[in-house]
């Protein structure tokens, strides 16, 4: 990777890293992660590691983002409104995450680089080399990773699942609320059907 | 082939944004994807760390983090719409329940 194609990397994934916490429309700051995702699993793919940055970009920017993007439309989550409160807090928690950047900046120059560029082999980063790797020396972990997201998957509808008490008292009013909107819908209706005629 | 530690300086940017997401935005599923940006960022080091060490293991270990990014997303989405249901609202502020 040349030092202009990584400056243009850097500076996309950056720009659209800060459109994540800048936008006020939860979609479009999903776009912008998107954008993020993508522009790291391109750096993956730089780096050697050609597997994980296809796996980054179909999981990652594909069906975890996805996910996002049907939790938003199904609560129906609009553009915020400008907040004014809380700007001691918010300039406050930049200044943290300011500081906190200068001293992982700061550990990363002064971290020793290693003795001399490894030369990577030909199978580096392949399926095959990963692969090897997870079912010889990672089994257990990858085996309690399964574990994990069976948990998860119950979790999730566990969580999710209306409960039938409530459903049947949110049921009603809701209902109800249809209904009378449909009456005040059709009532001015009707009664300018009866001036215009 | 730039040095290994522009790679950590951007890794480190990338995971100081996210932070900055948290803290400032009250949005719930805008602080979820700021989390997601975090952890994106210590899959770039650790591929990056890696690749300078000619080792699979930061690959496997970014494997595992996008398995458990996955199950993260999963578990927490569900637990904003359980909150948005009684709730009616995104805002983090709003959520006192478990306020002592």
């Amino acid at each position: 990777m040349t030092a202009w194609l990584f400056g243009f990397l850097a500076t996309l994934a950056l720009v659209s890293a800060l459109g994540v916490i800048l936008q006020r429309n939860p979609v479009h700051s999903l776009m912008a992660l998107i954008v993020t995702l993508l522009v790291t699993a391109v750096f993956f793919i730089a780096l050697g590691a050609v597997t994980i940055g296809f796996l980054q970009a179909i999981i990652y920017a594909g069906a975890i983002m996805v996910l996002f993007l049907f939790v938003i439309w199904l609560l129906n989550i609009q553009a915020e409104e400008r907040e004014a409160g809380h700007l001691a807090l918010k300039s406050f928690g930049a200044l943290a995450a300011a500081a906190l950047v200068a001293e992982l900046l700061a550990i990363a120059g002064r971290a020793p680089a290693p003795e001399a560029a490894v030369k990577p082999s030909p199978a580096y980063g392949t399926i095959a080399t990963l692969a090897a790797a997870l079912f010889s020396h990672y089994l257990i972990a990858f085996e309690a990773t399964s574990l994990l997201l069976l948990v998860a998957i119950v979790g999730a509808v566990a969580l999710a699942r209306r409960m039938p008490r409530r459903r049947s008292t949110a049921a009603s009013p809701a209902a109800a609320s249809v209904s009378a909107t449909g009456q005040d819908v059709s009532a001015p209706e009707v009664s300018r059907r009866a001036a215009s005629a | 082939m730039v040095p290994i530690s522009y790679v950590f300086g951007l890794s480190a940017a990338l995971f100081g944004i996210g932070v900055c997401g948290v803290l400032v935005r009250r949005n719930i599923i805008v602080m979820i994807m700021s989390i997601e940006l975090m952890l994106n960022a210590a899959n770039l080091a650790f591929v990056a760390l890696g690749r300078s060490l000619g080792s699979t293991d930061g690959q496997v270990i970014v494997f595992f983090v996008i398995t458990v990014a996955a199950a993260e997303a999963a578990v927490g989405l569900a637990i904003v719409i359980s909150i948005f249901r009684s709730r009616e609202t995104a805002n983090a502020d709003e959520f006192n329940l478990m306020r002592w």
